[in-house]
């Protein structure tokens, strides 16, 4: 059994349950964004200004955007244990892609609730 | 002085096949430190490339007992097997082959979720009547599930292996009794000596002898070579089995099982030849009584193909399903050998060398036996054989097929059990001379100071040539003889022999000029063998002897090196049952 | 015919360099190991394992022309020439085409593939059905060759502690096995970011075997009986 702090699920069972449950919901969202734009051919802007108006959408949203997150971190660390392995240039890119993340998801919060 | 790390065990196992891995699994269990050499990692020794089975009166798919299979076994031998050493295989079988699927050997199933079992050459119930099926089996790759199986539980029972590491000799101590081997680990060249109280032979065959042959590379009679190096005889070697079935050109086992699920052998004529010759069992007659057959009629022009020099086995008229299920290996083997789909086409086939019934004498214990000056039996203290390499002697003149996966396991674990209670019951310490690794070192250095001479390769194919064309199928006096020279000729010339890479890391090279030296003697003990014994029995068919000679040929033959042939009586009396006299052999 | 063969003798060179070689004889039913073996009567040096040269023991993996296989079942006419001969990659060079496979055994033996049952055995053997044996082909047959392991990325940049696809092969043959007690702990052992969840599926594994094994299916099997477990 290997140990992996720097996982962001202690598990692999749990990263891996991540990255497919995260597609899922991508997914789902790309078809819906997809469909809503077929739908809509004439699509103006107070159009979409309505569509994100909507409480359950803006949690649709933000619920795609938390996969993003997870899905990309899930990949971005198994990409960078195979392929830096200088143990703190690894740490130093690990940590970059969390905090950009992290601020991924508040800047979404922002624009989806902010004013 | 050669720089030789030392090792110490409580027993050394040369030889990583089911035999040496079942006594090495013995051995651990019982809380032993057994030490497992081998030149090959454990799963590439040749058991791997056992296919039909293993023998044992379980009677899961018809009423059986063990006394029949004792009765087949003696019957299959020709009536040179000892009747006491049959009879413990036979009696232990049941067990032997339980504890293997209690491993987790891998077994193919009946219905009912017991073993599943094929019907074999050879094998009758009540003494001689109808077909017996006995041989269980693990789909077509019993030896390669049995081999894995005993490897797996030898890591989980904490064995030792020094993988790849080539034995070059057996050490003895000041009394004369075996105290180690000497090794080469390949990948470096370096040399160690493995100290044990017990050292157990488990080297397997030396097909490799033959042109023509089943065998894998690596079945060079090493076991046989150090024996006979170290003083000591080897017996019965004029009998080799020739498996009826060997792919055409190839040379490649195709199993009994073949024809125990149904299939047959057809000549040109699409006739099906072996109802002529044995009207009862017909192709599930024994092995040499097929392979006999065949070699007749190829021999009488009624052979297939351009050259007619193979015969033809059918089984497309088992049907897909069979063939997948419990022929899988077979079918991927012809395909790639044969280019023959066995659903579709029948296979070429021609008898082919296959397994040395002869090796190392020892008693039921694995314990090898030399002789005393009178000519009885005397117990080589610290050295044990089992397997293919000893003959304890269970096959006899002709080996029946699933007997030797048994072989392998019941002796091996005999061995396991007898060291296990020799080091618990005896002191035992094996004091050692100063000059001890000399004869092993002396072996090596010949080859490093090599400086000019005939190739390695060159020697070996000739040796190879000759054994197939003078000591084969049927045999003669004049052609044996000559065949004595010419291998006498040769083993004078691998004396001078050359190798040309002296290097120490991974050479091969080197292993493989150790390996020829163990080849050719036992090439010479076996034309040597075959050529005294004036008379046809089992596997051994003398053109000029066609008869059995049960007044003067009901012994073992005897080698030792540079000695004339010695006798020994065949064991003419079981453990607890009344003998199997000597009757006249049909199927 | 003409081959390319990488060679490396630990005394002698500093680095590995390809040799050229030429055999003058017809391909035929010829298979590759046979042609080697032609090769090293000429240059006893060329050094390759080999041991029962009808694919059954494993011992002659190496990367022909670009692809895993083993010597002794691949016909010489169905290889493009020359013939690139390379050890298996990404395990350390000993010499030649022959690799250090310490790497890959360690990680057989992570999987403890061995049958694991407490329960004091019968007097004859432990019934199975048809249907539960059949569970286990396509997962006992492995012959250890190394060749999927070799030609897996996963296992090219983690040997340590991606067990690569031969390894859970026998892991799975051990969990799937209705005689085997362990296991909750044979998945508990692989829950770990590495030891199964490093295979990405791209089946390399699945293309070379030269037994025609899936391990990529027997892990994917893993993966699902994990999740059922912990759900």
């Amino acid at each position: 059994m290997v140990d992996n702090v720097a996982g962001l699920a202690r598990t692999g069972l749990r990263d891996w349950l991540v990255q497919r449950v995260s597609a899922v919901i991508l997914a789902l969202y790309t078809l819906f964004l997809l469909g809503f734009l077929l739908l809509n051919p004439d699509l103006q802007f107070a159009d979409w200004q309505g569509l994100f108006a909507q409480g359950w959408f803006r949690m649709f949203t933000l619920l795609s955007v938390l996969s993003l997150a997870g899905h990309a971190w899930v990949g971005v660390w198994g990409v960078s244990t195979d392929y830096i392995h200088p143990y703190w240039l690894r740490l130093l890119f690990q940590v970059v892609v969390i905090l950009a993340l992290v601020v991924f998801v508040a800047w979404a919060v922002e624009i989806l609730w902010g004013n | 002085m050669t720089a030789v790390v030392e090792h110490d065990f409580d027993a050394v196992i040369i030889g990583a096949g089911g035999a040496g891995l079942r006594a090495g699994l013995q051995m651990a269990q019982a809380g032993l430190r057994p030490a497992v050499v081998s030149k090959v990692f454990p799963t590439r020794s040749h058991t791997v490339s056992a296919q039909g089975g293993i023998t044992a009166a379980l009677g899961n798919v018809s009423e059986d007992n063990w006394h029949w299979h004792m009765f087949d076994t003696v019957k299959g031998s020709d009536y040179l097997g000892d009747q006491d050493a049959i009879e413990y295989m036979c009696r232990h079988a049941a067990d032997v082959v339980y504890e293997l699927e209690h491993y987790g050997l891998p077994f193919s199933r009946l219905d009912n979720g017991k073993i599943y079992q094929r019907p074999f050459g050879g094998q009758s119930r009540d003494f001689g009547g109808e077909q017996a099926t006995r041989t269980c089996a693990a789909a077509d790759r019993t030896g390669h599930a049995l081999l894995h199986t005993l490897y797996q539980r030898n890591l989980m029972a904490g064995t030792t292996f020094f993988t790849e590491f080539l034995a070059v000799d057996l050490v003895k101590d000041r009394n004369g009794a075996i105290a180690g081997v000497l090794a080469i680990e390949i990948e470096t060249g370096d040399l160690h000596f493995i100290k044990s109280r017990a050292t157990v032979l488990a080297t397997g065959g030396a097909g490799r002898i033959f042109a023509s042959t089943t065998n894998a590379l690596i079945n060079t009679g090493d076991g046989l070579g150090m024996a006979l190096r170290a003083g000591l005889p080897v017996q019965d070697m004029e009998m080799w089995q020739f498996h009826p079935t060997g792919i055409a050109g190839a040379g490649v086992l195709v199993t009994e099982g073949v024809r125990g699920e149904g299939g047959y052998l057809l000549n040109k004529d699409g006739e099906r030849f072996m109802e002529r010759y044995a009207p009862n069992a017909k192709d599930l007659a024994s092995r040499d009584v097929v392979a006999r057959a065949m070699a007749v009629e190829i021999r009488e022009g009624r052979g297939c193909g351009p050259a007619g020099d193979h015969v033809l086995l059918k089984l497309d008229h088992l049907g897909a399903d069979v063939i997948k299920s419990r022929l899988p290996g077979i079918r991927e083997l012809a395909i790639t050998f044969a280019h023959a789909d066995p659903i579709e086409k029948p296979i070429p086939v021609v008898p082919t060398a296959h397994y040395m019934m002869g090796g190392v004498p020892t008693n039921v214990h694995g314990q090898v036996l030399s002789q005393d000056a009178e000519g009885g039996d005397r117990v080589v203290d610290g050295l044990y054989a089992v397997g293919e390499c000893a003959c304890v002697s269970v096959h006899g003149a002709n080996r029946l097929g699933g007997n030797s996966l048994l072989d392998l396991v019941v002796f091996g674990r005999a061995a396991g059990q007898h060291v296990t209670h020799m080091l618990a019951t005896e002191h035992v310490e094996r004091p050692l001379g100063e000059d001890a690794l000399d004869p092993a070192l002396d072996r090596l250095e010949r080859w490093n100071l090599s400086s000019g001479g005939e190739r390695v390769e060159d020697i070996r194919n000739e040796m190879r040539r000759t054994m197939q064309n003078d000591c084969s199928v049927f045999r003669t006096e004049e052609v044996m003889q000559e065949g004595i020279q010419k291998i006498e000729a040769l083993q004078e010339r691998l004396r001078h022999a050359h190798l040309r890479d002296k290097s120490k890391a991974y050479n091969t090279a080197r292993v493989e000029a150790l390996e020829l030296e163990n080849l050719m003697a036992v090439a010479h003990a076996s034309i040597v063998s075959a050529e005294a014994r004036k008379e046809s029995r089992g596997a051994h068919s003398r053109v000029d002897y066609p008869e059995r000679d049960d007044e003067n040929w009901i012994r073992h033959t005897v080698y030792f090196a540079g000695q004339p042939l010695r006798y020994r009586s065949v064991n003419m009396k079981p453990l607890t049952v009344e003998p199997f006299p000597p009757k006249k052999r049909t199927y | 015919m003409r081959f390319s063969i990488y060679r490396y003798d630990p005394e002698q060179d500093q680095a590995p360099r390809m040799q050229d070689y030429h055999l003058d004889v017809e391909a035929g039913d010829m298979m590759l190991l046979d042609a080697l073996m032609l090769l090293k009567a000429e240059d006893e040096s060329l050094t390759f394992r080999r041991s029962c040269r009808e694919g059954v023991c494993g011992s002659d993996g190496m990367n022909i022309n670009g692809v895993n296989g083993l010597a002794c079942v691949t016909p010489m006419s169905s290889l493009r020439e020359p013939v690139v001969l390379r050890p298996l990659p990404g395990l350390p060079v000993i010499r030649d085409l022959v690799v250090d496979m310490s790497q890959f055994y360690k990680q057989y033996e992570k999987a403890r593939p061995y049958l694991i049952n407490e329960t004091p055995a019968p007097r004859t053997e432990r019934l199975q059905s048809p249907e539960d044996r059949e569970k286990l082909d396509g997962l006992y047959e492995c012959i250890l060759c190394g060749c999927c392991s070799t030609s897996c990325p996963s296992f090219w940049w983690n040997p340590d502690k991606f067990m690569g696809p031969a390894a859970l092969l026998q892991a799975y043959r051990f969990i799937v096995d209705s005689r085997d007690q362990a296991t909750e702990e044979r998945l508990a052992d692989l829950q770990d970011a590495y030891s199964v969840f490093r295979c990405h599926g791209i089946m390399n594994c699945v293309a070379v075997c030269p037994k025609g094994l899936n391990p990529t299916q027997a892990i994917a099997q893993i993966k699902t009986l994990m999740l059922r477990k912990s759900a």
